[in-house]
């Protein structure tokens, strides 16, 4: 095959038909294409064309000061947005060498683990829509808006959050955030629940799942596949676990892994790690209540803007909030390498900083981008059935493909 | 003939085409509604109190569209393939016994537009046909998508054509006749088939569930493998006649399992309430008993619909070929064994 797509049936092989799955199908959810060589319903060889979205973050985040970059990466992975805010705030607070109060790592679990239910949410409802059955979909998709209520009575936008600042939160959680989160556990206890009664021993969807799209462990490491997918192999790396950031040291989880790495395997460790992030998210908020209620940023004046009443009546606070919004900040020269367990893998920021007011380098590890290329290997004698619902259970994003 | 019984065959074949055109087109709605229901969403609800207006304006919509021939397509046969599945639906419920004969003004009125004696194969003969509409549509739209949801048509239908038919085999034994207005009058009151073939009735089932590419057996037009499978290409009232012809199949295949299965217009008790209401009245109650019944199918249809998911085409071919058809066969070998010891 040749490295670039083939839009014709002019090949030489002409016994094949080539089938153009993608940018504008329903199945890839989002804009990527498949150039596939059909044997009538089988997959004889195919091609992953990417970078229909390719907007350029990494070179535009190098011409933007550190707090104008959380927008970049609310448009990578846009079904959970806050893992990635946060994975860069964090990664800037790396560079920076702050330490953060231990109740804004809290605080930030709750969100990364509300964020990591969204994901996993779309991914495996997604998946029931394309074995065909909708109505899980619908179900699961009220309790996203649960989360994303959450969300704008927190930060005050839904889908792309840009949540959190750098050294904390611009705001304290307020009483109805957190009624807000109690009350998601409690009805999503019962909404999750539903969804794996409905799809778990399904005959039919258990047939169209299992078995399809094998993966062995030493493949998923060799293609570097992580999150999700990858403990569906069998294979027990969380980032969470091996190098906990934001305290996670201090909870108690579980991480679930799959037996043989196929899309039924994937599917139930997806659903097996909402239940853990629901643990997780109640031992958070046994834990805020021991912390002081009005901590939600760390003490770092040079780096977070102070509020505006006193940027008008003080004059500390006035030449701090000139100093960022100018850019005027110093910054050590550095390079970091942060990650954080994203939705779909190890989602990892790698910076490089010459002490100025932006990055000289920023490089985005997408676990999606990263997942993807075992995709074509994949689908070689496949049958179409089965590539798509391999497709929607790898959970590319396309925003994070393309970068 | 008489002119005047001509003319009330026409009034009834008038009324039977308006009842069907009417219910596909109300199904599209109940379809909307009952998803809506079945996945907590309300459902059409703008035109008309409830949205009950919704298909006049979808059809309004259909018309008023567009209408595009890819430069690709082959223009005739792209014109054909929709027709052929609007005729064949409207067609085939030309044999079905909506009801016992009604007495108005003293003339007796078969509900029944023809009882020819080989009913079970007409029915068989045009739903066969409907088959073509969707694979010559999906030739003639010349893209690979609709081709492949055509091809996966033609090989559903025939391989649940065969079980399908061998599932009536058993019900023939039973019977002793191919007439489906014979078949009904045997099934007075509760001595409905499905007590006698529950099997045959299953396998039935399930075939016109793959016949009419219902959930879980939608492959042809599965919208996330295919985009609109058979129908990509298709726009405008054409699109219109493929989807109306669906629910007119979902509508004339119920109305056949009721026939044959669900004894039709009889229920128990039906001798009582005929005395008490009369010869006009009394078989117009049993038409609405075998609406009912209908109707009760129709949703059984979206309720799977909305709740499974759909096979993979191998799977689809090995339950048919594998398990149906076996099924089928040993079904009838029961039957013949056990008729021929009770006789």
């Amino acid at each position: 095959m040749h490295n670039h797509p083939v839009y014709t049936d002019n090949d030489p092989q002409t016994e094949y038909s080539t089938l153009n799955l993608g940018p504008t199908h329903p199945a890839t959810h989002g804009v990527f294409q498949n150039v596939l060589q059909m044997d009538g319903e089988r997959i004889v060889s195919g091609v992953s064309t990417i970078g229909y979205i390719h907007r350029a973050f990494e070179k535009i985040a190098e011409h933007r000061p550190y707090y104008q970059i959380t927008p970049l990466t609310d448009r990578l992975n846009y079904c959970s947005s806050p893992i990635n805010n946060m994975g860069w705030h964090m990664t800037v607070e790396k560079l920076l060498g702050i330490t953060m109060p231990k109740r804004v790592d809290y605080m930030r679990v709750i969100i990364m683990e509300l964020a990591r239910i969204t994901d996993h949410i779309v991914c495996n409802s997604i998946l029931g829509v394309d074995t065909g059955a909708l109505t899980g979909f619908t179900y699961m998709m009220q309790y996203r808006e649960a989360v994303y209520e959450i969300y704008e009575e927190i930060c005050g936008s839904r889908l792309t959050t840009n949540i959190g600042r750098i050294g904390g939160f611009e705001r304290n959680f307020n009483k109805i955030a957190f009624d807000k989160i109690r009350n998601f556990l409690k009805i999503f206890h019962v909404g999750l629940k539903e969804f794996e009664s409905l799809f778990n021993r399904n005959r039919i969807f258990v047939d169209r799942t299992r078995g399809v799209a094998e993966v062995t462990a030493e493949a998923a490491l060799s293609y570097s596949w992580t999150g999700p997918i990858l403990r569906a192999t069998g294979v027990d790396y969380d980032v969470r676990a091996m190098e906990p950031y934001s305290s996670y040291e201090d909870f108690d989880f579980e991480i679930p892994v799959g037996d043989n790495g196929d899309v039924y395997a994937r599917f139930l460790v997806r659903n097996e790690e909402m239940w853990q992030s629901m643990r997780i998210i109640e031992q958070a908020l046994t834990k805020l209540e021991k912390e002081p209620s009005d901590i939600f940023h760390a003490d770092v004046p040079a780096f977070y803007l102070p509020p505006k009443e006193e940027v008008y009546n003080n004059m500390e606070a006035l030449i701090y909030h000139f100093k960022i919004v100018m850019g005027e900040v110093e910054t050590p020269t550095a390079e970091v390498y942060h990650a954080v367990e994203g939705a779909n893998g190890e989602l990892g920021f790698y910076l490089i900083n010459d002490g100025g007011r932006s990055p000289y380098r920023l490089h985005f590890r997408r676990p999606s981008f990263i997942n993807y290329q075992m995709y074509a290997p994949m689908s070689q004698g496949m049958l179409l059935s089965d590539a798509i619902i391999n497709m929607s259970s790898l959970n590319v994003i396309a925003g994070e493909l393309d970068a | 003939m008489e002119l005047a019984e001509i003319g009330i065959k026409f009034a009834l074949v008038a009324i039977i085409f308006g009842i069907s055109l009417v219910v596909a087109m109300y199904s599209t709605y109940a379809e909307r509604k009952i998803a809506a229901f079945f996945q907590d969403r309300v459902g059409p609800n703008r035109a008309g109190p409830f949205g009950i207006l919704q298909p006049l304006a979808d059809g309004a919509k259909m018309f008023l569209k567009e209408e595009i021939i890819p430069t690709n397509a082959t223009p005739f046969l792209f014109i054909v393939g929709p027709s052929l599945a609007i005729l064949t639906a409207c067609i085939a419920s030309a044999v079905i016994p909506w009801g016992q004969n009604v007495v108005i003004a003293g003339k007796t009125i078969p509900l029944q537009v023809t009882d020819i004696n080989v009913g079970i194969l007409y029915i068989f003969g045009v739903v066969s046909l409907g088959v073509y509409g969707v694979m010559i549509g999906g030739w003639a739209s010349n893209n690979k998508y609709s081709l492949l949801g055509a091809i996966r048509a033609a090989s559903q239908n025939i391989s649940y054509e065969i079980s399908m038919g061998l599932s009536i085999i058993a019900l023939l034994l039973v019977t002793g006749t191919l007439s489906l207005g014979e078949i009904a009058q045997q099934q007075h009151g509760w001595h409905w088939n499905v007590i006698y073939q529950p099997v045959g009735f299953i396998l039935f089932l399930i075939c016109a569930f793959a016949e009419t590419n219902r959930t879980p057996f939608d492959l042809p037009e599965c919208e996330t493998e295919l985009v609109g499978g058979y129908h990509t290409e298709y726009s405008s009232m054409k699109l219109g006649f493929y989807l109306f012809a669906e629910y007119i199949n979902m509508f004339i295949s119920s109305a056949v399992m009721v026939t044959l299965y669900w004894g039709s217009y009889n229920y128990p008790g039906m001798d009582f309430m005929n005395e008490l209401l009369g010869t006009t009245w009394g078989p117009l109650f049993g038409f609405a008993v075998m609406f009912f019944k209908v109707l009760l199918f129709i949703f059984f249809f979206m309720w799977v619909r909305w709740t499974i998911p759909r096979f993979r085409y191998d799977q689809l071919m090995d339950l048919g070929w594998k398990v149906l058809i076996p099924l089928a066969i040993a079904n009838i070998v029961v039957t013949a064994v056990v008729i021929t010891f009770l006789k």
